[in-house]
């Protein structure tokens, strides 16, 4: 039972801002609220599971690695924690363009979680509480007529009827609401792993106004490593020299001895014993009802829909150094328990595995995002802000993006400053978050290269260029950090100026070098930048004929170097087409614009526009539903309107 | 939208004297710089504002047209931007061919009512004038959206159609593999996709080819043969096709709608609109006859109402008469053979238009019609509206878009590029015909991906 109202009573202590739960979301908004001299409150139903990885045992992959290296370049703590806890790292899509590297890293899951924990203990200004919040309080603003014109949030109350009077509070609550957990007719109000769900709050939030939905996501079993035969399986090792994921990690401190992961297939057996019992399917019975992702579809729904694949691929992957439990990657699964087992054992070299912990569905709820600013605070709530899972996104790494994103602003707001929004120029975190809170979404939205329409110059390797003058503005970037980062600019400047002006002629050692490359020779004179154009040369390929290069070089430098120049045509088109997008960009449209008295908008583009309230020209343009046409005439309103 | 400079034809599109095209934008200079020539070499980006230059307009090497132009820079001009206007030769073909010209050189065809919006944008307006600027934006949309997508040929939009399917098929799956590298190899891919490119080219040659002669969207004056059955309509339309054997027509060699012929009258290019189908019919079905020639007569720049005077004025008749009284109409009196019982009072009290007598069947008054259709023409009584000129222009600029984009594409193969370098050509390309056929991307990649391939995890 929830507190009776003998049991209310009022925590004195002096609060800002209050993050509820603590996951990868509520972990970055609460660090970064209390860096930013915020005295912050976290609460978690667990203090056990801070930052805890109840899915996949890895961070980063294509374009969610991507995420992660923005996030340290703001100033967020992901990049640093897998870098002290990862056992094995993988650059993903190295024969490709530089705007794919995706670096990703198994983690061991403990020692994340106890690493993040210990960040979050000994930082300043943060308290950390295990409590569930069933309400959040509000008051009511009014104007000077005393008309109600909005709410704003004034405290949040727990399981226990503990009321903390705070300014601002950042829902975090990942797929702990209403959480049920689900495989064959079985079901438990749980949230992941087996750990407490938070029944209460979706209520409170309901009585707010605010919109939910239900989506539901799966993760398949974790097995015994004792019951595996490795010897049928492809043995995936990590790569040889690791890059670490922050800005600020030392590469050499980070090389390590790496644990493997391992590669099998399902088989027509495996299809077979899927397709008899689809039956007893949860789904098919119709016991899930909430809205799953079609990225990481079920092994079930895989072998329904591209029912021509024959097999499978199955990736056996360690959760940590000091436990037997390795994940079953590529066979998430909600059918009953007899069933997992015979699926699992019919797949090569898991004959006799021993199922640690069953695969199952689970079905939580999380808002509509459209609900949300860009700065992710509530349009109807002042000082109510959401991150992660709860906003209708899907993994960490989203997840801990726009905690960060969360907490930064609602720091912002109390200490009066101008909050942030990162846009789709800027990052995978602006496209992330402008996809969110812009476009109708019927399940967890999952981070995807072919999302952002600028990636050539959204690349993990040039993240810090992008955001940390961003995260020195905001004060979570140390000024020698800063201006190690302008020091890298200006050389990355300087050498890129003296490689376009510097002349080679048609010498024997030139010639020489090229022919060793499979290059066509010279037949006059050209510049270094030339060269390195050329797709089987490169900046370190032509090293030994560079007679000025200074020796004092290094990797990062001589990275950026190397792309500037080679793909400096495809740059340049992107950089014109994001000034075309910062134009609409800037287009402010103010709060208080009535679209019933713009003339000449179709009735959709005003029902949308009013229900989402852009900020910018650019934002409404991409509403679905609002046309070219309806743009135009808003730009002739909006200019009307300034004067 | 990717090019900010833009570019149309400012006078009305006739055979008149004079024509003029005027490009707005940061590019204008530069644009002008590329295609206009003269005996002294004179580059006009560094003459004076508000000066005028004799010279040439020039495609490569070809000569388009003598011609004035006149510069005049930001933000003393129209739209407040740097613009230039090049005054030519007036006839259609001429002015046509400038804009397009223009066009290949780095402008795109302006959006409807995109001059005056910018010219308001920049301050260049009085206030009071934005409604009446929104008005225009409004209106030209409506005409364009009708024009551009409703009359793309059936053939046509197929063919863009699948082009475009394929282009994003092949996107998915190069987005799939890097998505998910583990589970999707595409090492060496290039090769496999620079022949689906390769096809892909050559379709979208024939469709820029064909808009060049046939023209995606039938252009002339609207016109509309209405009239009720046996009053000569089809006796008229094979008297005025015979004689457009003699005359150059724009849509030679294409699928011809069997319901539109294309003709050219005293120089007029009239785009008819062939009701002749319900000449056979009876009663009932010829109500419905009259109801569907209506129907096409309600977006025509032109009626051409045939009376039988050798019959009297019947309920159809008056229906007719009544549906078109806000039209412009040309009311051709025929079989004046025959003994007349119609008389011209008779028909004025209730349409009062020009009226001319003709005889299909002996061939006279064809030269009046004519005269009379040439009179209403320059006096601007009738009037073709630019914007399916316009569309054409635009719908050509966007396959030479799609056909470049394809062509990168197989450069970056043939360079070596990484796979992740194809799909920003490739989805370009997929947009720019996504602009014809009126589609936008939205989630398009995105779904693919999801329905065609297996994703991980």
């Amino acid at each position: 039972m929830k507190y009776s109202a003998n049991s209310v009573w009022e925590n004195k202590d002096e609060l800002d801002i209050a993050v509820i739960g603590a996951g990868h979301a509520g972990c970055e908004a609460a660090l970064a609220s209390a860096r930013l001299g915020l005295k912050t409150i976290i609460f978690t139903v667990s203090v056990d599971s801070i930052a805890l990885m109840p899915c996949n045992p890895n961070i980063g992959g294509s374009s969610k690695g991507h995420l992660v290296k923005e996030i340290d370049a703001l100033g967020g703590e992901m990049g640093k924690v897998i870098d002290k806890t990862f056992i094995q790292s993988k650059m993903l899509n190295k024969s490709k363009g530089p705007a794919v590297h995706s670096l990703r890293a198994q983690a061991d899951k403990m020692d994340y979680t106890r690493t993040m924990r210990s960040v979050l203990e000994n930082q300043e200004n943060l308290e950390i509480k295990q409590a569930e919040v069933t309400d959040i309080l509000t008051e009511d603003i009014k104007d000077t007529d005393g008309n109600v014109i909005g709410k704003r949030v004034v405290g949040v109350q727990t399981y226990s009827g503990c009321i903390y009077h705070c300014k601002a509070a950042i829902l975090c609550t990942g797929t702990y609401l209403k959480a049920r957990c689900i495989y064959g007719d079985v079901s438990q109000y749980t949230g992941p792993n087996g750990l407490q769900a938070a029944n209460y709050l979706t209520d409170s939030l309901k009585s707010l106004g605010i919109k939910m939905y239900r989506f539901k996501t799966g993760t398949p079993a974790r097995i015994d490593r004792n019951s595996i035969d490795f010897s049928k399986m492809e043995e995936q090792f990590g790569d040889e020299r690791i890059v670490p994921f922050s800005f600020t990690t030392n590469e050499d401190d980070i090389q390590k001895e790496q644990i493997s992961c391992w590669l099998t297939y399902t088989n027509e057996k495996t299809h077979e014993i899927i397709r008899n019992s689809l039956d007893r399917s949860p789904l098919f019975s119709g016991m899930i009802e909430g809205t799953g992702p079609r990225y990481c579809p079920s092994i079930e729904d895989k072998v329904v829909k591209f029912a021509d694949k024959d097999r499978h691929q199955v990736f056996i992957e360690p959760e940590g150094i000091h436990t037997n439990e390795m994940y079953v990657g590529g066979m998430s699964s909600s059918l009953p328990e007899d069933v997992q087992y015979e699926m699992y054992r019919s797949v090569s070299g898991l004959e006799n595995v021993k199922i640690v912990r069953n695969a199952y569905a689970i079905e939580y709820d999380c808002i509509d995002a459209r609900q949300l600013y860009a700065t992710l605070e509530f349009k109807e709530i002042d000082g109510l802000y959401s991150g992660g899972q709860f906003n209708g996104s899907s993994g960490y790494e989203e997840a801990a993006a726009q905690g960060l994103v969360a907490g930064i602003n609602a720091a912002l707001k109390l200490l009066g400053r101008e909050q942030i929004t990162i846009d789709r120029s800027e990052g995978y975190i602006g496209v992330l978050i402008d996809d969110l809170v812009t476009k109708e979404s019927h399940e967890p939205y999952r981070m995807m290269t072919s999302r952002a329409e600028y990636r050539l110059l959204l690349r993990q390797d040039n993240a810090d260029q992008r955001l940390t003058k961003k995260g020195y503005e905001i004060g979570l970037i140390s000024k020698e950090r800063y201006e190690h980062l302008l020091e890298k600019e200006a050389r990355i400047e300087e050498e890129i100026d003296r490689l376009l002006h510097t002349n080679v002629g048609t010498s024997k050692e030139v010639q020489t070098l090229l022919e060793e490359n499979g290059s066509t020779l010279l037949s006059s004179g050209t510049t270094l930048a030339e060269l390195i154009r050329r797709p089987e040369l490169s900046y370190e390929v032509i090293s030994s004929i560079d007679k000025q290069r200074p020796n004092d070089i290094s990797l990062e430098v001589a990275e950026q170097v190397n792309i500037n120049i080679k793909y400096d045509g495809y740059i340049k088109r992107q950089k014109k087409q994001v000034e075309q997008f910062k134009k609409l960009e800037k287009k402010r449209i103010p709060e208080s614009i009535n679209y019933d008295d713009v003339k000449s908008l179709r009735i959709e583009a005003v029902q949308k526009l009013k229900k989402l309230k852009p900020q910018s020209i650019g934002q409404a343009s991409r509403i679905s539903g609002v046309s070219p046409a309806d743009i135009s005439v808003l730009l002739v309103y909006l200019e009307q309107y300034r004067k | 939208m990717k090019k900010d400079t833009i570019a149309a034809i400012a006078t009305a599109m006739s055979n008149s004297g004079i024509g003029i095209i005027r490009i707005s934008g940061e590019e204008s200079f530069q644009i002008i710089d590329k295609i206009y020539k003269n005996k002294s070499k004179k580059i006009l980006s560094e003459e004076n504002s508000h000066t005028i230059h004799y010279g040439y307009i020039y495609d490569g090497e070809e000569i388009v047209d003598e011609v004035l132009v006149m510069l005049m820079r930001s933000p003393h001009s129209y739209t407040g931007e740097d613009t230039v206007e090049i005054n030519c030769h007036g006839g259609v073909y001429v002015v046509k061919r400038i804009l397009e010209t223009v066009i290949k050189y780095g402008a795109r065809p302006a959006e409807p009512g995109e001059f005056t919006k910018r010219a308001f944008l920049n301050g260049k307006m009085d206030l009071s004038q934005a409604e009446a600027v929104i008005d225009v934006i409004e209106s030209k949309n409506e005409y364009a959206l009708k024009s551009s997508i409703s009359q793309l040929k059936g053939s046509m939009q197929k063919k863009i159609s699948e082009v475009r399917k394929q282009i994003l098929y092949h996107t998915a799956f190069i987005e799939t593999a890097l998505d998910d590298p583990e589970h999707i190899n595409i090492d060496g891919y290039g090769e496999e996709l620079h022949q689906v490119v390769d096809k892909l080219l050559i379709i979208l040659k024939k469709l820029i080819d064909s808009s060049d002669n046939g023209r995606m969207i039938k252009e002339g004056i609207k016109t509309v043969i209405l009239g009720k059955p046996n009053a000569g309509k089809s006796s008229l339309l094979n008297l005025l096709v015979g004689e457009e054997r003699a005359i150059v027509t724009d849509i030679e060699g294409t699928t011809r709608d069997i319901l539109e012929e294309n003709i050219n009258l005293g120089g007029i290019s009239l785009n008819i609109v062939d009701t002749a189908g319900i000449r056979d019919t009876k009663d009932i079905v010829e109500k419905i006859g009259v109801n569907k020639a209506i129907q096409s007569a309600k977006y025509a720049d032109l009626v051409i109402y045939v009376v039988d005077v050798s019959r009297n004025l019947d309920e159809n008749d008056f229906e007719i008469m009544k549906i078109i009284q806000d039209k412009q109409v040309l009311i051709l009196l025929n079989k004046s053979d025959l003994e007349s019982v119609v008389k011209k009072e008779d028909i004025k009290r209730y349409l009062n238009k020009p009226m001319i007598e003709i005889s299909a069947k002996e061939e006279n008054g064809i030269e009046e019609l004519e005269e009379t259709l040439k009179r209403m023409f320059f006096h601007g009584s009738i009037f073709f509206n630019d914007e399916i000129y316009i569309t054409n222009i635009r719908q050509k600029a966007a396959l030479i878009d799609a056909y470049e984009s394809l062509e990168k594409v197989n450069e970056s193969i043939e360079n070596g590029m990484p796979e992740d370098f194809y799909s920003i050509d490739l989805m370009d390309a997929y947009e720019s015909l996504g602009s014809i056929t009126g589609e936008t991307i939205g989630e398009d990649l995105v779904n693919e991906i999801f329905s065609k391939f297996c994703m991980g995890k």
